[in-house]
């Protein structure tokens, strides 16, 4: 099985006044987990549908391969797609579902039947094949759409936020699962989710979109840390944009002339376990609270900015002690600054 | 282990339903005045000769008419006339509505439903002004040239069944419609995803999924068209005589309440057969639709 590059270039799609994509253009290599990351209504969603041709763009090109694929209807796309409410049929057994793609491809019903059983026991189903559908947990259905979707090995995948509708536990052991079969099978996807969290779990790249645009593609780990935009660093978890003359250098008296990100839990209260190069920022205690794993307090800047510090229960020997009101200095080493391009005051 | 049941909770459970069901008395009432009584009435009454007595007369008399035979045959031929064409009339109509934005859909379905509000003897006869041999129909056909001369359109077989699909579309309608309207499109998304055709997604999925409706579209048209009478008796011109109309010949004319109801009886053995009939269909179709679709 072969997986393919997909193109996309410049497409726009707009309902009425209402632009849902802006101009998207992105390159998602063979055999590529790529993840489109966003708010509700930022686009996602859309693209993909497109992708799978159930939106028509306004313009531009998508490509599979060097193929165009535009105007493409999307029974000839051989795209498999797994839906947010894993639109499996209920009138058909569990078999029946996966084997329905091979059934239209006219394969043997006996090699169809074996192929669909052994994609099921891919996918921890065995012994379920005679089943109904409307008798599967939701975990179960989640395979059972997952199986359906990769049983014609088709050359893209696509997923709709597929892991929204389960519940946390099973939510983290299939995002797992997803990743491996993904790494065996190689097969190019493309993971629609709001989730920041599964997005960095299990992507090979991010894009972050924001109203039909995208803001920043790139490896979860630069997203995390180097986010290029202020949306993508609010977005990406709990993260503090200081601005410019609040944080000073540990070493100097100077303030910093950039807007910095700072995530909550880069924070330390020990000078020493930062370094000269980093930043200290100094205000007075608002709030505190302990959050099991960490401490998350709250720290009002002399600009009257608030800023969120997070200390890992483990290291925050002196945490329980402090009060409201109290004054302090909270400290960052210097590769956990991020000064945000193009966003300086 | 064993639960504790507090007597007062349960006495209140059992009148919360006891009061659920009282609701329902008003129209059960009602029902079993107008429906079951009349029913019994006509039973006694096919065992009655005119002067009252006891009799099998009435049934002899009835079942080796010839008449009757022709007219259960034209009974059925009619029905089942009607469901067919509402079937292939139908479904392609409520698949191209419910596949419309629900805005667009909802106008056109009000002109559906538009011949329901009016009268039914209404609509018969603007059927004859359309049909008759001078006929707006006729008058197009002969002056375009497309037919050298008036196509017998009423006062037979096919008026007859003109006015009946025509009244029963609507009926057989709307719950083809609400069963596909029902359908969720991921499910016709996934299986186009999947490689399917248009006629492909129409056959193992649309189709499979609107039995339910169409099942109930096809027991609501038989229930009124195997009693049918005003389209038979205006657009048939005498020549079409379903049972509706021979109960009605044999009361009028000959004042015969004994093979009136017989006939009657006829009737409704006939509505029960052809019930029992849908009921085995429906269960073949639910048995058949679990295997995988044969495409």
């Amino acid at each position: 099985m072969k997986s393919l590059a997909i193109t996309i270039e410049s497409v726009h799609k707009a309902y009425g006044s209402y632009v849902a994509l802006d101009d998207v253009s992105l390159d998602i290599q063979a055999g590529e987990f790529l993840t489109l990351l966003g708010p509700s209504g930022s686009g996602k969603t859309t693209l993909l549908m497109a992708l799978a041709g159930f939106v028509r763009p306004d313009s531009g090109k998508l490509l599979l391969g060097d193929r165009d694929i535009t105007r493409l209807p999307p029974n000839k796309r051989d795209i498999g797609i797994v839906f947010q409410n894993y639109a499996l049929f209920p009138h058909m057994n569990v078999l029946a579902n996966v084997a329905y793609p091979l059934v239209l491809r006219k394969i043997p019903r006996a090699e169809a039947r074996q192929r669909a059983l052994d994609t099921l026991a891919r996918v921890k189903l065995d012994g379920l094949a005679e089943r109904n559908v409307a008798a599967l947990s939701g975990g179960q259905r989640q395979r059972v759409a997952l199986a359906r979707a990769i049983v014609f090995e088709p050359r893209v995948m696509l997923m709709d936020e597929p892991l929204s509708a389960l519940d946390k536990n099973l939510r983290e052991t299939m995002q797992y699962e997803i990743r491996r079969l993904h790494d065996h099978l190689r097969i190019t996807t493309i993971y629609v989710t709001h989730d920041q969290r599964e997005a960095l779990i299990m992507s090979d790249r991010i894009a972050v979109m924001n109203s039909g645009r995208i803001q920043q593609i790139d490896t979860p780990q630069r997203i995390y840390d180097r986010p290029s935009t202020r949306f993508v660093a609010e977005f990406m978890g709990e993260a503090n944009i200081v601005a410019p003359g609040s944080a000073r250098r540990i070493d100097g008296a100077e303030p910093s002339r950039e807007t910095l990100m700072i995530r909550a839990e880069s924070f330390h209260l020990d000078a020493k376990l930062v370094g000269g190069n980093g930043v200290a920022l100094e205000g007075i205690l608002r709030a505190k609270a302990f959050r099991g794993e960490n401490w998350l307090l709250t720290l009002a800047l002399d600009g009257g900015q608030e800023v969120l510090v997070c200390i890992p229960a483990a290291l925050a020997g002196g945490c329980a002690e402090l009060a409201a009101g109290q004054r302090m200095t909270a400290y960052a080493p210097a590769a956990k600054v991020h000064a945000i391009p193009g966003a300086t005051a | 282990m064993t639960v504790v049941r507090d007597p007062a909770l349960a006495a209140d459970a059992r009148r919360e339903r006891r009061f659920f069901l009282s609701l329902s008395l008003p129209a059960l009432f009602i029902v079993g005045l107008a429906a079951i009584l009349p029913i019994l009435w006509i039973i006694r009454q096919s065992f009655l000769t005119t002067a009252g007595e006891y009799t099998v007369g009435n049934y002899q008399k009835v079942l080796s008419s010839g008449l009757t035979w022709s007219a259960l045959v034209t009974t059925l031929e009619l029905s089942l006339g009607t469901l067919a064409a509402c079937i292939l009339l139908g479904t392609p109509l409520a698949l191209a509505l419910a596949s419309v934005r629900p805005r667009v859909a909802n106008v056109l379905m009000a002109f559906v439903m538009l011949p329901l509000w009016t009268s039914i003897l209404v609509r018969t006869y603007g059927w004859l002004v359309l049909l008759r041999r001078d006929g707006l129909i006729n008058a197009a056909l002969t002056g375009s040239g497309l037919t050298a001369e008036p196509l017998p359109l009423v006062y037979n077989f096919t008026g007859t069944l003109i006015g009946m699909v025509h009244y029963m579309l609507p009926l057989f309608l709307l719950p083809v419609y609400a069963a596909m309207r029902d359908i969720d499109p991921n499910l016709i998304r996934a299986a186009a995803s999947m490689g399917a055709t248009l006629r492909q997604v129409i056959r193992t999925v649309i189709l499979p999924l609107s039995a339910g409706g169409i099942f109930s579209g096809s027991i609501i048209v038989l229930i009124y068209a195997i009693g049918f009478f005003i389209t038979p008796a205006v657009l048939g011109g005498g020549k079409v005589n379903p049972l509706s109309t021979r109960i009605e010949r044999t009361l009028s004319t000959f004042q015969d309440w004994g093979s009136a109801s017989v006939l009657g009886i006829l009737l409704l053995v006939l509505m029960a057969l052809i019930g029992v009939m849908l009921l085995a269909a429906r269960r073949l179709v639910a048995q058949n639709t679990v295997e995988a679709p044969h495409a």
